[in-house]
């Protein structure tokens, strides 16, 4: 152990606000937070759980439906559905395990601009759900082609519409996990919190007929079925920007003015 | 250098930290002594852009923190050293930070090596570290962007004493390489050993603050005399009060001579007669912390 080793030059100790505190960049931040979704057993363990799921609804759509189901575009909406459900839960837990595992006090003392932080959270998300959209994709390929060789309907089709759609599905529910878990920073309460208010807002919808209009246009789960349909209508569009709004982009406000408050301790 | 004014901080009505100012200089080291509660790591957290505080200011490096875009290469921050992933590996926790700060991945390896942390260790997931093992690799982080400035919360905390004595070559080095070193602690003597500038805090108020050389030199005079009772009867005549040390002295504010000229003058047998040295500051800062520790552990 020697000065060298660690002690600065007295030159850089007196030196003004130099080049060196220029800010983070936004791109090194997102690989910075795309490395942390999956640097832990817990993450790491997700994201082959998402892959097994995708992989899996092939084999099952192999191996029970019906010749003229297993189709390409029918492989890929399928394949969806795992993404559909645990990308948010790799959302809720990009937030809240900052606070949970106390990690938010490095964070931030290395990146005072939370807001950075939370932009580079956000973009890792949409990029994960193009990632998964993509992976599911390839495993629909693979499983349509061995669908040929079983005798399946093996049709190559599918709609660039459907395709879009399906990727906005899969980044919305990624931002909408971000969100729930930034307004909650609990992980526990955000995930039980993301499956539960939905659902009880559908079942409430269906049960109560004062809900019923609001619900058409405030329940997500109802307003984002059309998307996995081609052909949607300037309607649907209308109701779904409508939820959204409300189960998105207000958790997602709100959780974002949370954050950048927050006491780090 | 670290500038801190008038920064005071309220939960409720219960004033956390009130009015504290100091500042810390390159080629110090600063020592932030207190019980636990007085406010240190809040002080802390709020140098550190962490805390909001409800009135007063710090800058670091001459800017305020929060205006700092990247931080990590200029102060090196150990706030807690347990406060990080469990299941990241050591190594895993510094990479991350090294691609934030964008230093060389190889520094990685190097400040692992300087804090004497392994390759099993480095390989191991935190979870499974020690507090001295926390520590050191909370040091290594501090430490991984060649910073000129050291910001450390009770880093002593779970060391060995090798680990202490191994900490306090490396804090006083770099604060001899012109570097400026902020480390609080609860342990006078911990801080005493490396430390040139002291700030004592208790209830959140700062009770002395200035060089550790002063501090000694105000801290009093021991004397200790063949008949304690009749020490007294003398020392109330000239209007002092002395305080009971531990060893059977007694510990007087007021320059030795004044305490001897008085002894020899009732014709009192000393014993002892001398600076009080590390002892008084000690005494000092039982005094002048001891009620609001008491309050703290009973709230």
């Amino acid at each position: 152990m020697t000065t060298l080793d660690t002690a600065p030059s007295p030159a850089v100790a007196a030196a003004g606000p130099g080049p060196r505190t220029k800010n983070v960049g936004l791109a090194r931040l997102t690989l910075i937070e795309l490395r942390k979704l999956a640097d832990t057993r817990s993450g790491l363990w997700l994201l082959i759980v998402i892959a097994l799921g995708a992989a899996g609804t092939s084999a099952i759509l192999l191996g029970f439906a019906s010749d003229a189901e297993q189709t390409f575009s029918g492989l890929f909406t399928f394949g969806l559905l795992p993404s559909g459900v645990l990308l948010p839960v790799l959302g809720i837990l990009s937030m809240t395990s900052e606070w949970s595992q106390r990690t938010a006090l490095t964070t931030f003392t290395l990146v005072p601009a939370r807001g950075r932080v939370i932009a580079a959270k956000l973009a890792a998300g949409v990029l994960i759900a193009l990632a998964a959209t993509v992976m599911t994709l390839a495993f629909a390929a693979v499983a349509n082609l061995i669908g040929i060789g079983l005798g399946g309907d093996g049709s190559w089709h599918l709609d660039a519409a459907l395709l879009a759609q399906s990727a906005l599905m899969e980044i919305m529910f990624v931002l909408m996990g971000l969100g729930f878990g930034a307004l909650l920073l609990n992980s526990p309460l955000a995930i039980v919190l993301f499956f539960a208010i939905p659902t009880i807002w559908s079942i409430l919808g269906e049960m109560i007929k004062a809900l019923h209009s609001a619900a058409a246009w405030l329940d997500l789960n109802q307003t984002s079925i059309p998307l996995s349909e081609t052909g949607m209508t300037g309607g649907e569009w209308a109701r779904l920007g409508v939820s959204v709004a409300v189960w998105i982009l207000a958790p997602l406000v709100l959780g974002t003015v949370r954050v950048l408050r927050r006491e780090v301790s | 250098m670290i500038t801190v004014e008038h920064l005071s901080k309220r939960y409720g009505t219960h004033p956390a930290v009130d009015d504290v100012s100091f500042t810390c200089e390159p080629g110090t080291v600063t020592g932030f002594l207190g019980p636990n509660g007085a406010g240190k790591s809040t002080t802390m957290r709020m140098i550190c852009g962490l805390t909001p505080p409800t009135a007063g200011t710090a800058t670091v490096a001459g800017v305020p923190y929060r205006r700092l875009g990247n931080p990590g290469r200029r102060i090196g921050v150990l706030l807690d050293a347990s406060a990080q992933h469990a299941g990241r590996t050591g190594r895993e926790v510094l990479t991350l930070a090294a691609l934030t700060m964008g230093v060389d991945r190889r520094r990685v390896g190097e400040s692992l090596d300087l804090v004497g942390l392994n390759a099993t260790a480095a390989k191991r997931r935190v979870k499974a570290y020690s507090l001295g093992m926390r520590q050191r690799l909370g040091l290594a982080h501090a430490l991984l962007g060649d910073p000129s400035i050291l910001i450390l919360d009770e880093p002593a905390n779970g060391l060995d004493p090798e680990g202490i004595f191994w900490m306090r070559r490396l804090l006083r080095d770099f604060a001899d390489g012109g570097g400026t070193v902020l480390l609080s602690s609860h342990l006078l003597r911990e801080v005493e050993a490396v430390a040139d500038q002291l700030v004592v805090i208790g209830g959140g108020r700062i009770v002395a603050q200035g060089a550790k050389a002063e501090l000694l030199a105000a801290s009093g005079t021991v004397v200790r005399a063949l008949d304690a009772g009749a020490l007294d009867l003398v020392l109330k005549r000239i209007g002092l009060t002395g305080t009971k040390a531990t060893d059977g002295g007694v510990v007087v504010q007021a320059p030795a001579e004044t305490v001897g000229r008085a002894a020899a003058d009732a014709g009192l047998v000393l014993l002892e007669l001398r600076p009080a040295g590390s002892g008084g500051l000690e005494q000092m800062f039982l005094t002048l912390t001891a009620g609001e520790s008491v309050k703290e552990a009973v709230k």
